[in-house]
């Protein structure tokens, strides 16, 4: 005890030096942990947005551009498919429930979505929790806007506000469809995916919106006033969709659809099965990961190496420590536990530093990256791994703090009575 | 006869180096004596104090403290004999900065029951040693580095002598000290090594201070391996 409390006054009389080294490592040990939590949380708000959806069907394209497409809205919009294939795909047996998607409008840079009161019904995220009303109620008019959390967040907006939707995507957009004005029916319940950041309207306004825009842009004169729109908004179905969500009775059966569609004569499609896409989107992101990893890891070395400096320069106040430590009677094993005490405690002191500030940043930061990236983070315990990798860093740091400790001791037993400086 | 330090054909040399350093037939310090030992820079002085400190084991020879052959003792038995046995005092750099003066002067008496015992109450046994070296109430409770050279001197004499050990290794202790400071530590030292009863080895190159000693050594004379050089 009395041992603890001399190593105590020891470290009190370096605390500048001291805490500058904890909070170098703590630092580095920070940034490692906050990487390797965001990395989980990227996937883990990927896996969420796409909980229930056992198939995703659209144009020929690549897989990872379809599903980034469709369910993310990162990248650009690819071909659009007919309407007669979504009926061929309800055809389907086995095919429980359909969601058809129609991208391309935007409101304020975010996503506009033409589908169905389907998507309501049948979309599911995180652990297939289905969507809910936060206030007012889906489509009840062609008019009708519901608008995902963060958009209701960001721009105040609330039921029975009304507001303009633009033509393509963008930020600033040149053409807006002034003429149709949508009322906010519902906003819903915040999921933590993409759909807290989209707009969706019924598909069949997306049709009566476009009427007029055939070119691109709008043929003044041309296009519906509202009521006529109501009236005739059958016949102004869209007669093709961005994608196709689609759900099965029994997940085994997604096998042969895909097969099926992905060899669809009528037109080439490109089915895909989410999860096993993320896969492959891992794959490619892996190698960045990788190097985000190696940059971590890399400052935790940095982190240990400035510790070791800071340790091999006071290495002669620790000499002259140690002699009189020892001319006073201290056993070896006694200096060697003070070294061991001091080592452990910078490292221990960095470690928990080091895990507090990633957690704090993660809780600081997290709104803010839930509002501009749509990605819920969140401190989830460590992993057994996890663990690992802390209780390995600590050892490597023990031994590291330990090496110049080692080489004082050693010449202190070399100088004999004397301290020689 | 009762020997505190009997030392018999003692040879060492310092790893890595043929020639030996020490090479002394008998040399011997009795209870209570004050032995003044002399000896140019480099005639192996704090090496002897190292090996009578057990600090160093030598290639052959005996050394006996108090009756012991150090030999016959482990490395931590060796430890434990020192903090039990001696008190110590460096030319400089004897205190422990942040500790405060009288942490310093208890210091041997938490790493040696034996000297604990016999300090009795360590803290008051430590007060009564720093007054007894004419140090001010007002430092005891300073931290270390902030008295003078002088000083701390006093109070690493202070610490040597807690616990009464029966023998006292002194290494240039009044060099860094001028010549008014040096007699009045000398004069304070052996008031206190006199009470306590303890044996004195002082190593200095300075021979003006030897008069004062019960018995002066000449480091050259007992040592054969400087005669070769």
């Amino acid at each position: 005890m009395t041992l603890l409390r001399l190593a105590w006054r020891s470290l009190l009389n370096r605390r500048t030096t001291v805490l500058l080294t904890v909070f170098t490592i703590g630092l580095s040990i920070a940034l490692l942990v906050m990487v390797e939590q965001l990395r989980q949380d990227v996937r883990q708000g990927f896996y969420r947005s796409v909980s229930g959806t056992d198939l995703i069907v659209g144009a020929r394209t690549a897989p990872v551009q379809l599903l980034l497409n469709t369910v993310f809205g990162l990248g650009t919009p690819g071909n659009n498919i007919s309407r007669d294939t979504l009926g061929h795909i309800e055809d389907q047996r086995m095919v429980e429930w359909t969601i058809p998607l129609l991208i391309g409008d935007s409101h304020r840079g975010e996503r506009v979505v033409g589908t169905t009161e389907a998507f309501f019904e049948h979309y599911r995220y995180a652990d297939r929790q289905p969507l809910e009303m936060a206030a007012g109620a889906t489509f009840t008019d062609l008019f009708d806007v519901v608008i995902g959390h963060q958009v209701a967040r960001r721009f105040g907006y609330s039921v029975g506000d009304e507001i303009h939707l633009a033509h393509g995507g963008g930020n600033v957009s040149l053409h807006e469809h002034e003429d149709h004005p949508f009322t906010v029916s519902g906003v819903l319940a915040p999921t933590g995916t993409p759909v807290d950041r989209n707009l969706y309207i019924p598909i069949n306004a997306y049709g009566v919106i476009h009427v007029g825009w055939e070119s691109g842009v709008h043929r003044p004169g041309s296009g519906l006033d509202a009521e006529q729109a109501r009236e005739h908004a059958h016949e102004h179905e869209p007669d093709a969709l961005s994608a196709v969500l689609v759900g099965m009775t029994t997940p085994a059966a997604v096998f042969g659809l895909q097969r099926s569609l992905n060899e669809y004569e009528a037109e080439p499609l490109s089915a895909v099965m989410p999860g096993i896409t993320l896969q492959q989107l891992w794959r490619l992101t892996g190698v960045a990961e990788l190097v985000l990893r190696m940059v971590a890891i890399l400052v935790v070395i940095t982190g240990l190496l400035g510790m070791v400096t800071v340790l091999l320069t006071t290495l002669n106040e620790r000499r002259r420590e140690m002699a009189i430590l020892r001319a006073n009677g201290a056993r070896a094993w006694q200096i060697a536990a003070l070294l061991v005490f001091e080592a452990g405690l910078i490292v221990l002191g960095g470690l928990l530093l080091g895990v507090g500030l990633a957690v704090g940043a993660i809780v600081a930061l997290g709104p803010w990256l839930l509002d501009v990236f749509g990605l819920a983070v969140g401190v989830t315990s460590p992993e057994a791994w996890q663990w690992l990798v802390l209780a390995g860093i600590f050892i490597v740091g023990l031994l590291v703090a330990l090496a110049p400790d080692i080489m004082a001791y050693r010449r202190t037993l070399a100088d004999g009575m004397q301290v020689r400086l | 006869m009762n020997a505190v330090l009997a030392i018999d054909s003692l040879r060492f040399a310092w790893p890595g180096e043929n020639r030996p350093v020490l090479d002394i037939e008998r040399f011997n310090v009795a209870a209570g004596q004050k032995v003044f030992l002399h000896g140019p820079s480099g005639s192996g002085k704090s090496t002897l104090l190292a090996a009578v400190g057990a600090l160093v084991v030598p290639q052959s020879g005996r050394i006996e403290l108090c009756g012991k052959d150090l030999a016959t003792l482990s490395r931590g038995g060796r430890d434990r004999f020192r903090a039990d046995h001696l008190g110590v005092i460096f030319q400089q750099f004897n205190l422990l900065p942040w500790l405060d003066v009288v942490a310093n002067v208890i210091l041997p008496c938490r790493f040696s029951s034996a000297r604990a015992q016999r300090a009795g109450q360590v803290e008051a046994a430590a007060r009564r040693l720093l007054a007894a070296m004419d140090l001010e109430h007002s430092l005891w409770h300073r931290r270390a580095d902030t008295l003078s050279v002088g000083q701390q001197q006093r109070v690493a004499a202070a610490r040597a002598l807690i616990g009464q050990p029966e023998l006292v290794l002194a290494d240039e202790p009044t060099s860094a000290l001028d010549a008014d400071r040096r007699d009045r530590f000398l004069d304070l030292l052996f008031e206190r090594i006199d009470e306590a009863g303890s044996a004195l080895l002082f190593v200095s190159h300075d021979l003006a201070l030897g008069a004062r000693f019960d018995r002066v050594v000449e480091l050259p004379e007992i040592n054969r391996a400087g005669e070769t050089a």
